[in-house]
């Protein structure tokens, strides 16, 4: 694998070494700024506080929808959008078209907050400021697995095991739960999988896809064994229909994003024993592999490229702003593992870290990789309903994905 | 009205029409001829919080260099037309070299995104249609036989599913049939299987799908027809009503000849929108059973890679397909305008 992770925490201790002292609080700004965002907890935080700022209109349109969004938002001449919340799937949609720019020089000027492992470089230019790591991982009820004398498991096939001997007690129908939605959700699963069995999405050094091996057919077979444990909607189940099962005390075992788990519990009316019983652990593995099936991720924000040099210097004050090592409070720092100085990590997000620590792949930055991820969305539904073979499906997404990686110009 | 007049009169309605439908229809017909230009890929180191990569990136000067050149991108005729996401010619013609038997090859042709679409799409127009002008009809016919008095609150109730967003109505109608919804729960009482669930199941996905399509729009047709019995020749239905006719005699040889051209009218505008089906595939979060070509074109642009030219080809092709469609009505609104004018 020609991928490699540095751990997280490491990198978090390192950071920890250089404590920034106060004194940025105030923010004035000379022009105007526009971000476009995912829309969970953390983001909403990072938002707020880049409106922190005075001397000019600060507006935010933080929104689920948000990929449908900021490209056509930022290829106008002059965008709408200044900034772009991104993650590192999503700011290849933005390189590709070229609209976001090199923050070299703003770094230079007004970047002395930021710590190095915190700026995105692509081929030597820092193109984005990372605030934040994720990753999904194990979250298992306690108090459910100690009544059936299971410890948390640490691969899927121990998931499988103790998903059935919950079902066998009479406990749970449908212990396991995840985000098995059709489309993204799907395909993202497939993914932590995938590489969790060693499998890399394309043949080396080029845009072929490499999907319909034995380690994609192993994979199909993984993800259906687990649906046999599920709410039989799953394929309608997003993030948040998973989480709402959890809440509900519906199941006791999933794969969840660490962004999501911190706050899972905090619902109003979640039942005591869910809220006692939900713990975190690190993500699986699956095959006998140690690579963890699962993928690192990170959130960062951009600078538009079809913007005055006023609005950009005035977005990039704002955005630091936001994450200044004193935006770090008991309110803020449980929302996300933040890669600001000076974060110390709560009991919640220790998956994270151990996705980290355990080598775990982040998600491949590839100008193709989206295509992919949509065909893959498309194409699995019918093998997970069993209305065809696991060589078929995988076929399909090959094929899906090579008709559209030829019309935009990759193969 | 003099020519000269209808000119003047018509100019601005033309004028608009030529702007904001011809334009825009020439320009997504360009966009499904080219394609985006060959990417310049390059191999650069990116740094981030997890450590250096190798990785392959477009090389944003070659790329501009070459748009510049050529802004549309390259064309490529008719090869997103016929590509395995729309036509797939050439899937088909393989499929019906290798496959022996009929259902064989059905199972490949619906496996294909523009197929699958296209079956639920037709099923969908074909049901619904029908189903809906029936419908609305009963309901206009029972709302006008009402005491004056109840009308007016019975039309109102009788317009809700129209006033309801769709998105939003299908979003309450997918919680109510969701396995541990009052629905889904009861069809699962009623068929005394716990693990029976109307969102896993394709077939009752469809049915669910028609059944909010037809309550939907019914109210559409209910209105039209109840302005249409306003206008009812009262002497005919005396003159039937001397001649014996029953009451579904009544409906049958007076009302529905009456009511005809509307008919005519609710068919074309409701097979022209159920042939866009749209929200109740992302209300519903159906796309695992059902998808329309309009479904496509949506996440075609919603992906993280956006597809314009797959999206605007599916778009030419829908107007294709609800000419295809709109021609038989057409064709007889032709026929009855000339009749008329004789």
């Amino acid at each position: 694998m020609y991928l490699k992770t540095i751990a997280l925490a490491g990198a978090v201790a390192l950071m920890g070494s250089t404590a920034f002292a106060g004194g940025h609080a105030a923010c004035e700004i000379g022009a105007r700024v526009s971000i476009v965002g995912n829309e969970f907890p953390a983001i909403q935080t990072v938002g707020a506080g880049a409106q922190e700022c005075q001397g000019a209109e600060v507006t935010t349109n933080l929104t689920a929808d948000h990929q449908k969004i900021n490209l056509p938002g930022m290829q106008g001449n002059p965008a709408e959008y200044t900034s772009a919340i991104i993650a590192n799937s999503s700011i290849v949609a933005l390189m590709n078209e070229d609209v976001i720019r090199p923050l070299d020089d703003l770094v230079a000027e007004h970047g002395e907050g930021l710590s190095p492992n915190q700026l995105i470089t692509i081929n030597g230019q820092v193109m984005a400021v990372a605030f934040m790591a994720n990753a999904q991982h194990l979250v298992y009820r306690a108090d459910v697995l100690e009544q059936v004398g299971a410890d948390a498991p640490a691969t899927y096939e121990e998931m499988l095991e103790i998903a059935g001997k919950i079902r066998e007690a009479g406990i749970m129908e449908n212990p396991v739960t995840g985000a098995y939605a059709a489309g993204w959700n799907l395909a993202q699963e497939f993914n932590n999988m995938f590489l969790g069995y060693g499998g890399t999405h394309f043949k080396p050094g080029s845009a072929e896809p490499n999907i319909a091996t034995e380690e994609g057919i192993k994979t199909l077979e993984m993800m259906k064994a687990l649906s046999e444990y599920m709410n039989p909607d799953f394929l309608t189940h997003d993030s948040n229909a998973a989480n709402a099962e959890w809440r509900a005390g519906n199941a006791a075992i999933m794969n969840m994003w660490g962004s999501r788990a911190a706050v899972l519990t905090d619902a109003e009316g979640t039942p005591q024993e869910v809220i006692d019983g939900t713990a975190i652990g690190a993500p699986m593995t699956v095959g006998g592999g140690t690579t963890p099936a699962s993928t690192l991720w990170w959130d960062g924000w951009t600078v538009a490229k079809n913007i005055s040099d006023e609005e950009a210097e005035a977005t990039f004050i704002a955005m630091t702003h936001a994450i200044r090592p004193d935006m770090l409070n008991e309110e803020t720092s449980p929302l996300a593992v933040w890669l600001i100085d000076g974060y110390e990590p709560t009991e919640k997000a220790q998956g994270v870290f151990a996705a980290a620590q355990s080598k775990t792949i982040p998600y491949p930055m590839l100008p193709y990789m989206g295509l992919l991820h949509t065909a893959l969305g498309n194409e699995l539904a019918d093998f997970m309903q069993g209305k065809e073979s696991a060589e078929q499906a995988l076929k399909d997404v090959e094929a899906a994905y090579i008709a559209a990686a030829k019309e935009k110009g990759f193969l | 009205m003099k020519h000269k007049t209808f000119f003047w009169f018509f100019l601005p309605t033309g004028l608009a029409m030529f702007l904001f439908i011809a334009l825009p229809i020439v320009s997504v017909v360009i966009q499904s001829v080219y394609a985006p230009h060959e990417a310049v890929i390059i191999e650069v180191e990116n740094c981030g919080p997890f450590g250096c990569t190798t990785e392959t990136t477009i090389d944003q000067d070659a790329t501009a260099a070459i748009r510049e050149a050529q802004p549309l991108g390259r064309f490529v005729g008719l090869d997103i037309y016929l590509d395995r996401g729309h036509l797939a010619v050439n899937e088909i013609r393989e499929a019906w070299a290798t496959t022996e038997s009929w259902s064989a090859f059905g199972d490949v042709l619906f496996n294909l995104p523009f197929y699958r679409a296209m079956a639920f799409t037709l099923t969908y127009v074909f049901v619904c249609t029908p189903a809906l002008i029936a419908l609305g009809l009963t309901i206009a016919l029972a709302v006008n036989s009402l005491h004056r008095h109840l009308k007016g609150l019975a039309i109102f109730f009788s317009l809700l599913p129209m006033i309801v967003t769709p998105l939003i109505g299908s979003l309450i109608l997918f919680w109510m049939i969701d396995s541990r919804g009052i629905l889904g729960n009861f069809i699962s009482y009623l068929a005394d299987d716990p693990d029976l669930s109307l969102k896993a199941s394709t077939p009752l996905m469809w049915i669910s799908l028609i059944v909010y399509g037809i309550w939907s729009s019914a109210p559409f047709a209910f209105v039209v027809f109840y302005a249409g019995l306003q206008t009812l020749p009262q002497d005919q239905i005396e003159a039937a009503q001397i001649d014996g006719a029953t009451r579904w005699e009544q409906v049958r040889y007076v009302v529905i000849p009456h009511l005809m051209p509307l008919v005519t009218f609710v068919a074309l505008i409701q097979i022209m929108d159920n042939f866009k089906v749209l929200e109740p595939i992302i209300g519903f979060q159906a796309q695992a059973h059902a998808t329309s070509l309009s479904w496509i074109i949506v996440n075609d642009l919603g992906g993280e890679t956006r597809q314009l030219s797959a999206a605007a080809t599916t778009s030419v092709m829908t107007i294709i397909g609800v000419a295809i469609l709109l021609s038989p009505v057409l064709v007889r609104t032709w026929r009855d305008f000339q009749k008329g004018g004789h």
